[in-house]
Protein backbone atom coordinates (compact mmCIF):
# COMPACT_ATOMS: atom_id res chain seq x y z
CA UNK A 1 0.00 0.00 0.00
CA UNK A 2 1.05 3.53 -0.92
CA UNK A 3 -0.04 6.71 1.57
CA UNK A 4 -1.86 9.01 0.29
CA UNK A 5 -1.35 12.77 1.39
CA UNK A 6 -3.43 15.47 0.55
CA UNK A 7 -1.70 18.88 -0.34
CA UNK A 8 -4.46 21.81 -0.28
CA UNK A 9 -4.28 24.66 -2.46
CA UNK A 10 -5.90 27.43 -1.37
CA UNK A 11 -5.87 31.01 -3.51
CA UNK A 12 -2.67 32.57 -3.32
CA UNK A 13 -0.97 29.64 -1.11
CA UNK A 14 2.57 29.33 -2.72
CA UNK A 15 4.50 26.28 -1.61
CA UNK A 16 1.64 23.51 -2.66
CA UNK A 17 4.47 22.29 -5.09
CA UNK A 18 7.15 22.09 -2.70
CA UNK A 19 4.69 20.41 -0.30
CA UNK A 20 3.59 17.75 -3.26
CA UNK A 21 7.14 17.23 -4.09
CA UNK A 22 8.69 16.41 -0.29
CA UNK A 23 5.73 13.89 -0.13
CA UNK A 24 6.81 12.27 -3.18
CA UNK A 25 10.27 12.00 -2.37
CA UNK A 26 9.40 10.86 0.94
CA UNK A 27 7.66 7.54 -0.69
CA UNK A 28 3.82 8.83 -0.51
CA UNK A 29 1.47 9.83 -2.88
CA UNK A 30 0.42 13.49 -3.29
CA UNK A 31 -3.23 14.25 -4.10
CA UNK A 32 -3.93 17.79 -4.99
CA UNK A 33 -6.53 19.10 -2.93
CA UNK A 34 -8.67 22.62 -4.04
CA UNK A 35 -9.93 25.29 -1.42
CA UNK A 36 -13.29 24.93 -2.88
CA UNK A 37 -13.21 21.12 -2.87
CA UNK A 38 -16.25 19.39 -0.41
CA UNK A 39 -14.40 16.23 0.17
CA UNK A 40 -10.70 15.18 0.61
CA UNK A 41 -10.41 12.34 -1.56
CA UNK A 42 -9.83 9.33 0.88
CA UNK A 43 -6.35 10.63 1.86
CA UNK A 44 -4.55 9.38 4.62
CA UNK A 45 -3.31 12.99 5.87
CA UNK A 46 -3.40 16.43 4.69
CA UNK A 47 -0.71 19.14 4.06
CA UNK A 48 -1.78 23.00 4.45
CA UNK A 49 1.01 24.29 2.70
CA UNK A 50 2.95 27.75 3.06
CA UNK A 51 2.09 31.32 1.22
CA UNK A 52 -0.26 34.09 1.78
CA UNK A 53 -3.89 32.54 0.96
CA UNK A 54 -6.37 35.11 0.21
CA UNK A 55 -3.47 37.77 0.08
CA UNK A 56 -3.58 37.77 4.25
CA UNK A 57 -6.30 39.91 4.22
CA UNK A 58 -8.14 40.43 7.53
CA UNK A 59 -5.67 38.43 8.99
CA UNK A 60 -3.38 35.19 8.02
CA UNK A 61 -5.35 32.09 7.96
CA UNK A 62 -8.63 34.23 8.94
CA UNK A 63 -10.47 33.59 5.48
CA UNK A 64 -8.90 30.26 4.37
CA UNK A 65 -10.24 28.63 7.65
CA UNK A 66 -13.84 29.07 6.01
CA UNK A 67 -13.03 27.34 2.67
CA UNK A 68 -14.97 24.23 2.20
CA UNK A 69 -11.97 22.11 2.29
CA UNK A 70 -11.69 23.21 5.78
CA UNK A 71 -14.83 21.67 7.35
CA UNK A 72 -13.44 18.53 5.97
CA UNK A 73 -10.06 18.84 7.35
CA UNK A 74 -11.60 19.74 10.57
CA UNK A 75 -13.57 16.96 10.73
CA UNK A 76 -10.73 14.37 9.73
CA UNK A 77 -8.22 16.00 12.37
CA UNK A 78 -10.96 15.44 14.50
CA UNK A 79 -11.39 12.05 13.58
CA UNK A 80 -7.48 11.77 14.05
CA UNK A 81 -6.36 12.47 10.63
CA UNK A 82 -2.72 13.47 10.64
CA UNK A 83 -2.59 16.86 9.62
CA UNK A 84 0.54 19.23 8.89
CA UNK A 85 0.05 22.77 8.51
CA UNK A 86 3.45 24.80 7.94
CA UNK A 87 3.73 28.65 8.16
CA UNK A 88 0.47 29.94 6.59
CA UNK A 89 -0.90 26.45 7.29
CA UNK A 90 -0.15 26.92 10.64
CA UNK A 91 -2.03 29.77 10.79
CA UNK A 92 -4.89 28.57 9.20
CA UNK A 93 -4.82 25.70 12.02
CA UNK A 94 -4.90 28.55 14.73
CA UNK A 95 -7.81 30.33 13.35
CA UNK A 96 -9.95 27.06 12.79
CA UNK A 97 -8.85 26.68 16.47
CA UNK A 98 -7.30 22.81 15.82
CA UNK A 99 -4.62 24.70 17.78
CA UNK A 100 -4.18 26.86 20.32
CA UNK A 101 -2.79 30.72 20.32
CA UNK A 102 -2.19 32.66 17.18
CA UNK A 103 0.26 34.76 15.15
CA UNK A 104 0.71 38.28 14.74
CA UNK A 105 3.56 40.37 12.89
CA UNK A 106 7.13 39.57 14.04
CA UNK A 107 8.55 41.40 16.56
CA UNK A 108 10.80 43.67 14.61
CA UNK A 109 8.37 44.11 11.71
CA UNK A 110 10.77 42.62 8.85
CA UNK A 111 9.99 39.85 6.76
CA UNK A 112 12.70 36.64 7.69
CA UNK A 113 14.09 34.41 5.87
CA UNK A 114 16.89 32.28 6.99
CA UNK A 115 17.95 28.58 7.63
CA UNK A 116 16.56 28.23 11.34
CA UNK A 117 17.86 25.55 13.53
CA UNK A 118 15.14 24.01 15.58
CA UNK A 119 15.18 21.49 18.51
CA UNK A 120 12.60 18.39 18.39
CA UNK A 121 10.96 18.72 21.72
CA UNK A 122 7.76 16.28 20.88
CA UNK A 123 9.24 13.15 18.56
CA UNK A 124 6.02 11.51 19.84
CA UNK A 125 3.69 12.75 17.17
CA UNK A 126 2.36 11.87 13.87
CA UNK A 127 4.98 14.01 12.24
CA UNK A 128 7.92 14.03 14.22
CA UNK A 129 7.71 10.02 15.06
CA UNK A 130 11.13 9.82 12.79
CA UNK A 131 12.84 11.99 15.08
CA UNK A 132 14.48 11.63 18.60
CA UNK A 133 13.64 14.11 21.88
CA UNK A 134 16.04 16.66 21.69
CA UNK A 135 17.48 16.32 18.09
CA UNK A 136 18.60 19.81 16.66
CA UNK A 137 17.53 20.34 13.07
CA UNK A 138 17.85 23.10 10.33
CA UNK A 139 15.21 23.96 7.84
CA UNK A 140 13.80 27.17 6.29
CA UNK A 141 12.12 29.84 7.84
CA UNK A 142 10.36 32.71 6.17
CA UNK A 143 7.48 35.22 7.05
CA UNK A 144 6.48 38.16 7.88
CA UNK A 145 3.63 37.17 10.68
CA UNK A 146 5.60 34.73 12.77
CA UNK A 147 5.37 35.91 16.41
CA UNK A 148 3.71 32.85 18.37
CA UNK A 149 1.05 34.31 21.43
CA UNK A 150 -1.28 33.12 23.70
CA UNK A 151 -1.88 33.84 27.07
CA UNK A 152 0.25 32.30 29.95
CA UNK A 153 -2.39 29.85 30.33
CA UNK A 154 -2.64 28.46 27.62
CA UNK A 155 1.75 28.30 27.18
CA UNK A 156 1.57 26.96 30.75
CA UNK A 157 -1.08 24.05 29.55
CA UNK A 158 0.84 23.26 26.24
CA UNK A 159 4.36 23.06 28.55
CA UNK A 160 2.65 20.61 30.90
CA UNK A 161 1.66 18.46 28.27
CA UNK A 162 4.33 18.08 25.90
CA UNK A 163 2.28 20.09 23.43
CA UNK A 164 5.43 22.26 22.20
CA UNK A 165 6.82 20.22 19.30
CA UNK A 166 9.62 22.73 18.18
CA UNK A 167 11.39 25.31 19.60
CA UNK A 168 14.19 28.16 18.06
CA UNK A 169 17.30 27.38 18.95
CA UNK A 170 20.46 29.73 19.43
CA UNK A 171 18.02 32.61 17.91
CA UNK A 172 14.49 33.56 18.28
CA UNK A 173 13.69 34.97 15.06
CA UNK A 174 10.23 36.39 15.55
CA UNK A 175 9.44 36.98 19.37
CA UNK A 176 7.57 34.08 19.65
CA UNK A 177 6.35 33.33 23.26
CA UNK A 178 8.75 31.08 25.15
CA UNK A 179 10.83 30.53 21.29
CA UNK A 180 8.02 28.58 20.39
CA UNK A 181 8.22 27.50 16.63
CA UNK A 182 5.54 24.57 16.66
CA UNK A 183 3.17 22.94 18.29
CA UNK A 184 0.53 19.96 18.34
CA UNK A 185 -2.52 19.40 19.63
CA UNK A 186 -3.89 16.44 22.59
CA UNK A 187 -3.81 14.08 19.91
CA UNK A 188 -0.33 14.59 18.36
CA UNK A 189 -1.81 14.20 14.57
CA UNK A 190 -2.25 17.66 14.39
CA UNK A 191 1.05 19.90 13.99
CA UNK A 192 1.67 23.24 13.12
CA UNK A 193 5.23 25.05 12.78
CA UNK A 194 5.97 28.15 11.04
CA UNK A 195 9.38 27.16 9.68
CA UNK A 196 9.72 24.93 6.13
CA UNK A 197 10.26 21.17 6.35
CA UNK A 198 9.60 20.80 2.51
CA UNK A 199 12.09 23.05 1.49
CA UNK A 200 14.48 20.79 2.97
CA UNK A 201 14.11 17.27 1.82
CA UNK A 202 16.35 16.78 -1.34
CA UNK A 203 20.18 17.17 -1.13
CA UNK A 204 21.08 20.19 -3.92
CA UNK A 205 18.06 22.59 -3.04
CA UNK A 206 18.12 22.52 1.04
CA UNK A 207 20.06 24.58 3.89
CA UNK A 208 23.93 24.11 4.24
CA UNK A 209 24.44 21.10 6.36
CA UNK A 210 27.86 20.34 8.22
CA UNK A 211 29.36 18.41 5.61
CA UNK A 212 28.41 20.88 2.51
CA UNK A 213 26.29 23.54 1.00
CA UNK A 214 22.72 23.17 0.41
CA UNK A 215 22.93 19.15 1.18
CA UNK A 216 20.44 19.92 4.30
CA UNK A 217 17.92 17.06 4.26
CA UNK A 218 16.69 17.85 7.96
CA UNK A 219 12.54 18.39 6.66
CA UNK A 220 12.04 15.00 5.11
CA UNK A 221 11.18 13.56 8.48
CA UNK A 222 7.99 15.15 8.85
CA UNK A 223 6.58 12.93 6.04
CA UNK A 224 8.17 9.80 6.76
CA UNK A 225 7.28 9.63 10.14
CA UNK A 226 3.58 10.61 8.55
CA UNK A 227 3.75 7.42 5.89
CA UNK A 228 5.82 5.08 8.69
CA UNK A 229 2.59 5.63 11.03
CA UNK A 230 0.12 5.13 8.53
CA UNK A 231 1.55 2.07 6.94
CA UNK A 232 2.25 0.87 10.68
CA UNK A 233 -1.90 1.26 11.50
CA UNK A 234 -3.03 0.56 8.11
CA UNK B 1 -28.82 51.54 3.73
CA UNK B 2 -26.93 52.29 7.03
CA UNK B 3 -23.50 51.57 7.76
CA UNK B 4 -22.25 50.26 11.09
CA UNK B 5 -18.97 50.75 12.17
CA UNK B 6 -16.82 47.91 13.94
CA UNK B 7 -13.72 48.65 15.57
CA UNK B 8 -11.07 45.67 16.02
CA UNK B 9 -7.98 46.44 18.44
CA UNK B 10 -5.10 44.19 19.24
CA UNK B 11 -5.65 43.16 22.80
CA UNK B 12 -3.91 45.50 25.53
CA UNK B 13 -1.67 42.52 26.82
CA UNK B 14 -0.28 41.63 23.61
CA UNK B 15 2.59 43.58 21.87
CA UNK B 16 1.69 45.66 18.59
CA UNK B 17 4.72 45.71 16.40
CA UNK B 18 2.96 47.86 13.93
CA UNK B 19 2.16 50.40 16.56
CA UNK B 20 5.04 50.34 18.47
CA UNK B 21 6.87 50.88 14.88
CA UNK B 22 4.96 54.38 13.78
CA UNK B 23 5.26 55.15 17.69
CA UNK B 24 8.87 55.32 16.94
CA UNK B 25 8.35 57.17 13.28
CA UNK B 26 6.56 59.84 15.38
CA UNK B 27 9.40 62.03 16.73
CA UNK B 28 11.47 61.95 13.61
CA UNK B 29 8.49 63.95 12.08
CA UNK B 30 8.74 66.42 14.90
CA UNK B 31 5.77 65.06 16.87
CA UNK B 32 6.68 64.67 20.40
CA UNK B 33 4.75 63.39 23.07
CA UNK B 34 3.09 60.62 21.97
CA UNK B 35 3.61 57.66 24.75
CA UNK B 36 2.15 55.32 22.76
CA UNK B 37 0.37 54.45 19.65
CA UNK B 38 -1.74 51.14 18.93
CA UNK B 39 -2.70 50.54 15.78
CA UNK B 40 -6.43 48.55 15.18
CA UNK B 41 -8.75 48.11 12.38
CA UNK B 42 -12.13 50.19 11.89
CA UNK B 43 -14.87 48.04 9.02
CA UNK B 44 -17.73 49.46 7.38
CA UNK B 45 -20.43 46.96 6.88
CA UNK B 46 -23.31 49.11 4.77
CA UNK B 47 -26.74 46.66 4.95
CA UNK B 48 -29.80 46.75 3.36
CA UNK B 49 -32.48 48.24 4.99
CA UNK B 50 -32.80 49.87 8.61
CA UNK B 51 -30.34 48.73 11.35
CA UNK B 52 -32.86 46.96 13.51
CA UNK B 53 -31.14 44.84 16.76
CA UNK B 54 -31.35 41.82 15.22
CA UNK B 55 -28.97 43.44 12.58
CA UNK B 56 -26.67 44.81 15.06
CA UNK B 57 -26.56 41.33 16.29
CA UNK B 58 -25.70 39.68 13.57
CA UNK B 59 -23.00 42.35 12.96
CA UNK B 60 -21.57 41.26 16.09
CA UNK B 61 -21.30 38.01 15.74
CA UNK B 62 -19.65 38.38 13.02
CA UNK B 63 -17.04 40.91 14.30
CA UNK B 64 -16.32 38.12 17.02
CA UNK B 65 -16.09 35.26 14.48
CA UNK B 66 -14.36 36.89 11.69
CA UNK B 67 -13.61 40.25 11.87
CA UNK B 68 -11.51 39.71 14.85
CA UNK B 69 -9.34 36.83 16.57
CA UNK B 70 -10.16 36.65 20.10
CA UNK B 71 -6.84 34.95 21.07
CA UNK B 72 -5.29 38.32 20.28
CA UNK B 73 -7.95 41.04 19.11
CA UNK B 74 -11.23 42.86 20.77
CA UNK B 75 -13.71 43.79 19.19
CA UNK B 76 -14.13 47.63 21.07
CA UNK B 77 -17.29 48.94 19.30
CA UNK B 78 -19.81 48.42 17.37
CA UNK B 79 -21.68 51.61 16.41
CA UNK B 80 -24.12 52.51 13.70
CA UNK B 81 -22.49 55.28 11.42
CA UNK B 82 -24.60 59.02 11.67
CA UNK B 83 -25.84 60.04 8.47
CA UNK B 84 -24.03 62.85 6.98
CA UNK B 85 -25.94 66.29 7.57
Amino acid sequence: MTARIGVVTFPGTLDDRDATRAVRLAGAEAVPLWHNDGDLKDVDAVVLPGGFSYGDYLRAGAIARFAPIMEKVVDGANGGLPVLGICNGFQVLTEVHLLPGSMIKNEHLHFICRDQTLRVENAETSWTSEYRDGEEIVIPLKNQDGQYVADDYTLDMLEAEGRVAFRYVGWNPNGSRRDIAGITNERGNVVGLMPHPEHAVEAGFGPDSRESGRTGTDGLAFFTSAIKNLLATA
Amino acid sequence: MATILVHVMPKPEILDPQGKAVGAALPRLGFDGVAQVRQGKRFELTVDGEVTDEVLAKVRQAAETLLSNPVIEDVVEVTVAQEPA
